[in-house]
Parts: structure tokens; C-alpha cells; sequence
């Protein structure tokens, strides 16, 4: 296993321990608000009048900003992977049954992936986010319903490429129906490229709830997520700026690890032939 | 000939498709135009007048109707909330955009070419490593991330630690407030204006593009030629610079297309944070206001500037790239 590989699981083993363990043993809730004007906008390292040390310093309410990274993680994390594998399982159905069935049903499907394509994510996110009440189910929708093109088009050419062997012919010969022949035989060796496209779209979806939420169309406060607690340092960020940066460090060092597992993963099962570019945003 | 018009047309309907599917996700959202704007002490009647006036009133198929009628005419309606018609809005906001852009979308590829072609020739050894961990950090954090982090070094960084005024960037907005400066005074301080924001989408989108440029270019490296040129003892500068560029250069000119849209999304926070008025404002403000005319209008431009690269990045290829002919 290269040591980025490595790396990048360590990393996330840890991220992990941490978002369930931190908050969980957090001496003060973080969450409450305490003695706001003598506890506000500590540094990093500072330690506050009741001799508490702040790893990474508190924010305007005088709350421990590490605990609260490590709390706002849970939810960034959760809606990240719920987004990126449901936008995934839907893809794979849309591609799986257009390129099956065929005809104006995978005309249909192709035309909406192509339109949808064609609006940069982040727009097609905001108009749909803005207009639906905030809140942790919005965001999950909001990702699946911009996010399962790309894999839906994957797993298409997959199918299409699959059903022309001779072992799909073979159990069509032996009688078995052709819905579970899609099932049984065609989808589990199709699913390879769907799989490393799922795995770098959670990152991409983790991104993409911070953004939402630091544009206040995400995960409402007082929920900690990382683009919340990020957009709570913005009105800050020419006194204090740890309050933003600390967040965001938790964000990219989360970010590039699932990135880089995505890459090796990607090597391990695609080859040479899964180059595809994984648009951004 | 035929090719090419048979492109025209298949952007065409895709771009129609792209905005009525906006148009029905924008309408089958709940939440009323009409709401936010009558003042809160105003009676159901005048709310209702204003919902008439707005043409809201109507069955949405007869709305979409309209709307598209216009659209065809190149009447963009007028914004629900400043009553300015559509066109002058994003008249205003456009240029900055673009201007915004065009600068990054430069810089990105000319950077993220050079980064991914100095990996390539260097693939394996620490240089490419580190420059492989940088670009992928660089690439997965938010732009409004970065942004903020550059707003932070330049003020609160610059007080605390002292910058010489020669390095003080400004961090908000286009223009020094209250200063009135002609020519190319003015023209240098919009583009001391402009250093911080062309920073952080080149920063985001070079390093995409290094990452794709690195693969194929290290694929061109990897190549017969590229070996007999090796060996028949030409200079480093000439193959890398007459033979391996020529090859490589090409297919990455899709890059272009490809990164436009994640410049797009980049500008909306950039613009968002260093407070520019562009398009990314524009619609973000209009979106909250549920200011849908305006709100169409920028998802029309974004779109069909989304399609029209793509279409030129299909059709400029088989000329840059005789094997694709």
C-alpha cells in the first residue's frame, strides 16, 4: 500500500475516533454558552479565566472551538457519505436500467444527465437549496438529486459494454429473467468505475454541504457543520481568524484524504482506463 | 459544415432543456416571490394585486409559456425586486465576471500546465510527491476557505505581524472607497483589487488542471518518439519543448472547458467574500430575494456559457489535434 494510502486511512481513523470520542468527553457542553465576555475570541493554546485550556482557541459565544470541529464533524461527515452513496445508488439505477431497457427511456434519462451537466453544480445546488426550507434532509437531497449524472453516465457505458459478452447471452439462453440477469450478472461487473466515482464524491460532497451551509442554505446553527462554523468566523475574520481557519483545516485534511483513497482506489480498479477527470464542484 | 451546425443545434436544445429544467425546479419550490417583497403590514389583497401585477397569479405552464415567449424575443423579464429589467442587472454584473474569469481561467491553465509537466518529468521522485500532496490539498479546499484565509493574512496577518504597505493587498470590493482616481490610476487599483480574488480560483483550478496535466503528459513522455528523440541526443529544452508540448498540449485545451465550470463556482464564493459585484453576487442575492427573473437570467448565462465552451472545446480539437480529424 503506497504511504499516501496509508496516510489517508490513519488520518481518517483518527478524524473518525475523533468526531465520536471528542465531544463526548468535552468537560463543558459544546453547545452552551457560558460566561460570553470573559471567554470570547481566546487565541489558540489560550487558557480561559476558569483555567481551562482552548486547544484552538474559543469562538464569539466563548465556545471551545476543537470540540466544536470535531462535533460539527459528525454532520459534515454523515451528510458527506449519505450524500455522495445515495447520489451513487441512484446513478447506478438510472444508468443500469437506461442502458438495459434502452429506447425512449434511456434517451429520457441521458437528455436530463446532459442538462443537468451542462449547469455548473454549485449553481443547480443554490437555486434548488435556497428554495426548500434549510436543513440536514435538503442538503442530502439537494446532493443526490445534482450529483447522480456523472455515475448514471459511467454505469451506462458499463452496462451497454457488459451486455454484449457471451456470459449475458448464456443465462439469457438458460431461461433466467432480464431483470436478474441485470442483477446477478451484469451490474456486479459494471460497478467498478461507479464505485471509485462514489468514493471521490464524498469528498466532493462534503465540500459542496460546507459551501451550501457557509452560504447559510445548508446546516442551520446552532447544529455545528464545518461551512457553518466557517461562515460564523467570516464576521470575525480581521480579529480572530482562527475561528474560521480552524474548521477548514479539519475540512481540507478530511477532504484530501478521501481524495487520495479515491485516486488509489481508482488505480486498484479501474486502470488505466478510469482518467476521468472528476469535475469539481 | 453539416457537423458543425448539427453541433449548433444539439447545444441549442440542451440549453433549453438546462433552463425549463431550471424554471421547473425553480417553481416547484414552496416559498412566494410575491411574500417577500409586499411589506409585512400589507393586506392579503395587496398582496394578491402584487401577484397579478407579477404575472404569479397564472397556472405555471401559462408562466413558462410567457417567460420562454420573452426569452426568445431577448426580453429577460424585469426583477422583482429592484423593477430593473433583467438585461441591465446582469449587464452590470457580467463584465466583472468575466473579467474575473477570463484572468483566472489564463493563469489556471498556463499554471496547472507548467505544475503537472514539471511532476511529469519528475514523476516518481519528491518533487513530483510533494507537488502530488499539495495540489491535491490545494484542490480539496473550499475557495471560500482560501478566500477567507487570504482576507485573514492581509488584515489581521498584516497588522499583527507588520506587512510593508508595498505588500498590503486591499481585500474588499473593486475600487478604494471615496478614492477618485481617472486612467491608470484607477486601472491599477482595480487590479490591486483583483490579486486576491484571480489568486484563489487560479489556486483551485491549477491545481485540477495539474492533476490531469501530470497523466498526460507523463503518458506522452512515455512514448517512441519521445525516446528517439531522447536518444538521438536533442537538448531537453527542444524535447520537451517542440515534441512532447505539441502532442500534449491539445487534448488538454478540454481542460478549458472542463475547469469553467468549477471557475463559475468558485467565483460566486470569491465574489461572496471579497465582496465584488459580479454575476456570482447577483444570483446568490437574487436567489434569496426568490427574485426568479434574475435568477433565470444568470442560470440562462451561466448554462450557455457552460455549453457554449464545451461545444467550442469539441469543435476547436480535431483543428489543434490532426488525429482527431
Amino acid at each position: 500500500m503506497p504511504l499516501a494510502t496509508r496516510a489517508s486511512l490513519v488520518l481518517l481513523a483518527l478524524l473518525a475516533a475523533g468526531v465520536l470520542l471528542v465531544p463526548a468527553m468535552a468537560a463543558v457542553d459544546p453547545l452552551a454558552i457560558g460566561d460570553v465576555l470573559s471567554t470570547r475570541l481566546l487565541p489558540p493554546f489560550a487558557r480561559d479565566p476558569a483555567g481551562r485550556l482552548h486547544l484552538l482557541g474559543t469562538d464569539f459565544f466563548g465556545r471551545d472551538i476543537f470540540v466544536r470541529t470535531m462535533l460539527a464533524g459528525r454532520l459534515s461527515l454523515a451528510v458527506g457519505i449519505a450524500g455522495a452513496l445515495l447520489a451513487g445508488a441512484a446513478g447506478t439505477l438510472v444508468g443500469a436500467a437506461a442502458a438495459w431497457w434502452g429506447g425512449a427511456l434511456d434517451r429520457a434519462a441521458m437528455a436530463v444527465a446532459d442538462a443537468l451537466l451542462a449547469i455548473p453544480r454549485l449553481v443547480l445546488l443554490l437555486v434548488v437549496a435556497a428554495l426548500w426550507s434549510p436543513g440536514t434532509t435538503t442538503v442530502v437531497t439537494v446532493l443526490v438529486l445534482t450529483g447522480w449524472m456523472g455515475v448514471a453516465r459511467m454505469v451506462r457505458g458499463e452496462v451497454l459494454g457488459v451486455r454484449a459478452l457471451p456470459y449475458v447471452d448464456a443465462a439469457r439462453a438458460l431461461g433466467v429473467a432480464r431483470a436478474r440477469v441485470l442483477w446477478r450478472h451484469v451490474l456486479p461487473n459494471a460497478l467498478g468505475p461507479a464505485i471509485v466515482a462514489t468514493t471521490l464524491g464524498v469528498g466532493n460532497a462534503i465540500l459542496l454541504e460546507s459551501g451550501l451551509s457557509f452560504l447559510g442554505m445548508g446546516i442551520q446553527p446552532p447544529s455545528p457543520s464545518w461551512g457553518n462554523m466557517i461562515a460564523g468566523g467570516r464576521e470575525v475574520i480581521v480579529t480572530a481568524p482562527w475561528v474560521a481557519i480552524a474548521p477548514g483545516l479539519a475540512l481540507v485534511v478530511t477532504v484530501l484524504a478521501c481524495t487520495l483513497l479515491g485516486d488509489a482506489l481508482r488505480d486498484r480498479i479501474a486502470g488505466d482506463g478510469g482518467e476521468q477527470l472528476g469535475g469539481r464542484a | 459544415m453539416r457537423l458543425l451546425l448539427r453541433r449548433l443545434a444539439g447545444a441549442l436544445l440542451l440549453l433549453w432543456l438546462v433552463v425549463t429544467l431550471t424554471f421547473v425546479l425553480a417553481r416547484a419550490a414552496p416559498g412566494d416571490a410575491a411574500a417577500l417583497l409586499v411589506a409585512p403590514t400589507a393586506s392579503a389583497a395587496d398582496a394578491a394585486r402584487l401577484r397579478a401585477e407579477l404575472g404569479l397569479d397564472a397556472p405555471a405552464p401559462v408562466q413558462y409559456a410567457r417567460w420562454l415567449g420573452a426569452v426568445l424575443r431577448g426580453d429577460l423579464g424585469e426583477s422583482f425586486a429592484s423593477r430593473r429589467p433583467v438585461a441591465d442587472v446582469l449587464g452590470e454584473a457580467l463584465p466583472v465576471s468575466l473579467l474575473l474569469g477570463t484572468l483566472s481561467l489564463g493563469l489556471t491553465f498556463l499554471i496547472g500546465v507548467a505544475v503537472g509537466g514539471v511532476q511529469a518529468v519528475r514523476r516518481g521522485r519528491p518533487l513530483d510527491t510533494a507537488l502530488t500532496v499539495a495540489t491535491t490539498a490545494v484542490y480539496a479546499a473550499p475557495s471560500f476557505w482560501l478566500a477567507l484565509a487570504l482576507v485573514a493574512l492581509f488584515t489581521y496577518g498584516a497588522a499583527t505581524w507588520g506587512l510593508p504597505a508595498a505588500v498590503r493587498l486591499p481585500a474588499f470590493g473593486l475600487r478604494s472607497p471615496g478614492a477618485e482616481l481617472t486612467g491608470l490610476a484607477a486601472l491599477a487599483d482595480v487590479a490591486r483589487h483583483l490579486v486576491l480574488p484571480v489568486t484563489v480560483l487560479t489556486a483551485v483550478g491549477a491545481a485540477g488542471v495539474a492533476r490531469y496535466a501530470r497523466s498526460s503528459i507523463a503518458d506522452v513522455l512515455g512514448t517512441d518518439f519521445v525516446r528517439t528523440a531522447r536518444a538521438k541526443g536533442l537538448p531537453r529544452r527542444r524535447i520537451y519543448g517542440a515534441h512532447v508540448l505539441r502532442v500534449a498540449l491539445p487534448p488538454l485545451v478540454v481542460l478549458l472547458a472542463l475547469a469553467l465550470p468549477g471557475i463559475v463556482a468558485g467565483s460566486v464564493f470569491v465574489e461572496s467574500v471579497f465582496a465584488i459585484p459580479g454575476m456570482g453576487r447577483a444570483m446568490l442575492s437574487a436567489i434569496l430575494a426568490r427574485d426568479h427573473p434574475v435568477m433565470m437570467g444568470a442560470a440562462i448565462v451561466y448554462a450557455g456559457l457552460v455549453i457554449g465552451a464545451n461545444l467550442a472545446a469539441d469543435l476547436a480539437l480535431p483543428a489543434l489535434d490532426p488525429r482527431r480529424r
